[in-house]
């Protein structure tokens, strides 16, 4: 029997979605308290962007950009940042789930370890913080003064879906430290939560070193920076090409195979604790 | 008191025993700290002055906040107690000739004396190395500083032992801690120094409990005039303030709790 001619979703997505509908169905079970987290969560992504107002409030500018500019590069940033949080944010307990030995359960399951520990305790609390950063986002792309031709407002999907896809790999790559340390939760932090803080301003903030290694070395420049500069359709004041604002795709492209590397390199070795 | 001094030296031990952890914490304190440092000498280039701060101030506040962070655990971890409260195993404690409170400050002490050693005098050193920090010349302030830094490890138990007893009623406290570990670092001024806030509400959070974590200490340190008094005495003295009435309310929450608790036989 051949089989059925049908285009469909490849296997592991499919799971992924099935998985993490599971747990959103289990946390439905207390409403009041998913709709309350969910509410304190997008609290402290407004307290946040606060912290953003506040400092462009007192400088007027900073590397060129005002308020509005600024928002922008903070609403792609926490987009971002806060879509690869409720995709892929739980691979962050890796070390927990190896020193309890619930890691062993997930390697005998007939699904990919990958999405297993990347849908464990899936919650969609965590549209607390996209929600108010993708408002933002909106809020942003019309106060800015941004000239809408027919190619930026193409390439605006693209850079999202980009800057996301980079995300989950920086979240991704960072766990697999946890291969190696089990402890080292916290050292993952300072790339993914870190990464966040590093982009939600403008990177000439930080002056050429770490705009340069942002973009050679950990391509966090790709986030937010190059497609805020691409959008503005700015120069870049640290004097890097023009081309670049086109990579951040290739840059994704890049970091995901960086993080599937990781991963499959950590497996590998990965030798249980023994019960 | 021997007890205290036994579970205190265990809860010492206890935290040592992951290195591992420490290392990677101290290395996310040293990262955000850099990152926040660098957008607020930006600010400050922009503007040399606000609202009493200059360049140095900031920076040496940010670093105060990450060396303090861990001390204070004003983000988590929470207490052991809140996971026994809803497990049951609260009952053993209670049995326990030692009152509850008294019994899981000495051990949140023990962890913040090793946070304190390992984890803030390393993050704080980072940030002397790296940026041009204000550390003051008088060693009776850096006995105030010292003091401070205590109080606040106090103050923190304070709260955390409240949101913990909050789990006699509800059970489970994620939520509390939802709200508290997102609001509390802004109120402590550990997002950004409570300085470049509108002065008005720079001046409601400054007499609430969270400042007592990082915004006191950070001004202590810097020798500040907006502390209580305008001395460098205020901020310990309002952070004194702080942790005895806490740990009074605490005293009184417990009784109320215990009240509640049936322990099932067996």
């Amino acid at each position: 029997m051949a089989e059925p001619l049908r285009t469909r979703a490849p296997w592991p997505l499919r799971i992924y979605v099935r998985l993490a509908w599971t747990w959103c169905r289990a946390l439905a079970q207390y409403p009041a308290s998913l709709v309350l987290l969910t509410v304190f969560v997008s609290l402290g992504a407004l307290a946040e962007m606060g912290a953003v107002v506040i400092v462009f409030g007192h400088a007027g500018e900073l590397a060129g950009f005002g308020v509005a500019e600024g928002l922008l590069v903070y609403g792609l940033s926490a987009t971002a940042f806060g879509c690869a949080d409720m995709l892929m944010g739980s691979v962050e307990r890796l070390g927990q789930h190896i020193r309890t030995g619930a890691f062993d359960t997930m390697l005998i399951r007939p699904v990919p370890p990958l999405v297993l520990l990347a849908t464990d305790q899936f919650t969609p609390r965590r549209l607390g913080k996209i929600v108010p950063a993708a408002a933002v986002l909106v809020l942003a792309l019309v106060r800015c003064d941004i000239d809408w031709t027919p190619a930026r407002a193409l390439m605006l999907p693209v850079l999202l879906v980009s800057s996301i896809a980079l995300c989950c790999a920086v979240w991704t790559a960072s766990a697999c430290i946890q291969f190696v340390a089990t402890d080292a939760r916290q050292a993952a932090n300072s790339l993914t939560y870190g990464g966040q803080a590093l982009t939600e301003y403008p990177l000439a903030v930080y002056g050429r070193e770490v705009v340069r290694s942002a973009t050679f070395v950990l391509p966090l420049a790709f986030v937010s920076w190059q497609p805020a500069l691409f959008l503005l359709g700015r120069p870049d004041p640290t004097g890097l090409p023009d081309a670049l604002r086109l990579a951040p795709p290739v840059a994704a492209l890049l970091m995901c195979a960086v993080a599937a590397l990781c991963w499959r390199a950590g497996l590998r070795r990965y030798r249980s604790t023994g019960s | 008191m021997r007890v205290h001094r036994a579970v205190f030296a265990r809860g010492l031990r206890r935290h040592s025993a992951y290195r591992v952890a420490t290392l990677s914490g101290l290395l996310t304190n040293s990262v955000f700290g850099v990152i926040n440092a660098m957008v607020l000498l930006a600010l400050f280039a922009a503007r040399p002055e606000i609202n009493g701060y200059d360049a140095r101030d900031a920076v040496t506040q940010v670093f105060v906040a990450q060396a303090l962070l861990a001390v204070v655990a004003v983000m988590g971890p929470p207490l052991d107690l809140e996971e026994r409260i809803r497990d049951g195993a609260v009952a053993t404690d209670l049995l326990r000739p030692v009152p509850l409170q008294s019994w899981w400050l000495a051990d949140d002490l023990g962890r913040a004396v090793y946070q304190l050693v390992f984890r803030a005098v390393p993050t704080f050193a980072v940030g002397a190395l790296v940026f041009d920090l204000r550390l003051p010349d008088d060693p009776l302030r850096w006995v105030a500083v010292l003091t401070s830094f205590a109080l606040a490890a106090v103050v923190a138990f304070g709260l955390r032992y409240l949101y913990a007893l909050a789990g006699f009623w509800l059970t489970d406290t994620r939520g509390v801690w939802a709200v508290a570990g997102l609001l509390g670092p802004v109120a402590a001024g550990a997002l950004l120094p409570l300085t470049l806030f509108p002065p008005a509400v720079a001046d409601v959070l400054r007499l609430l409990p969270w400042a007592s974590m990082v915004q006191v200490p950070a001004e202590v340190l810097l020798g500040k005039e907006s502390l209580p008094g305008g001395t460098a005495a205020g901020g310990p003295a309002l952070q004194v303030l702080w942790a005895a009435a806490l740990l009074a309310l605490g005293a009184l929450v417990t009784s109320r709790a215990t009240r509640r608790v049936v322990v099932q036989g067996g």
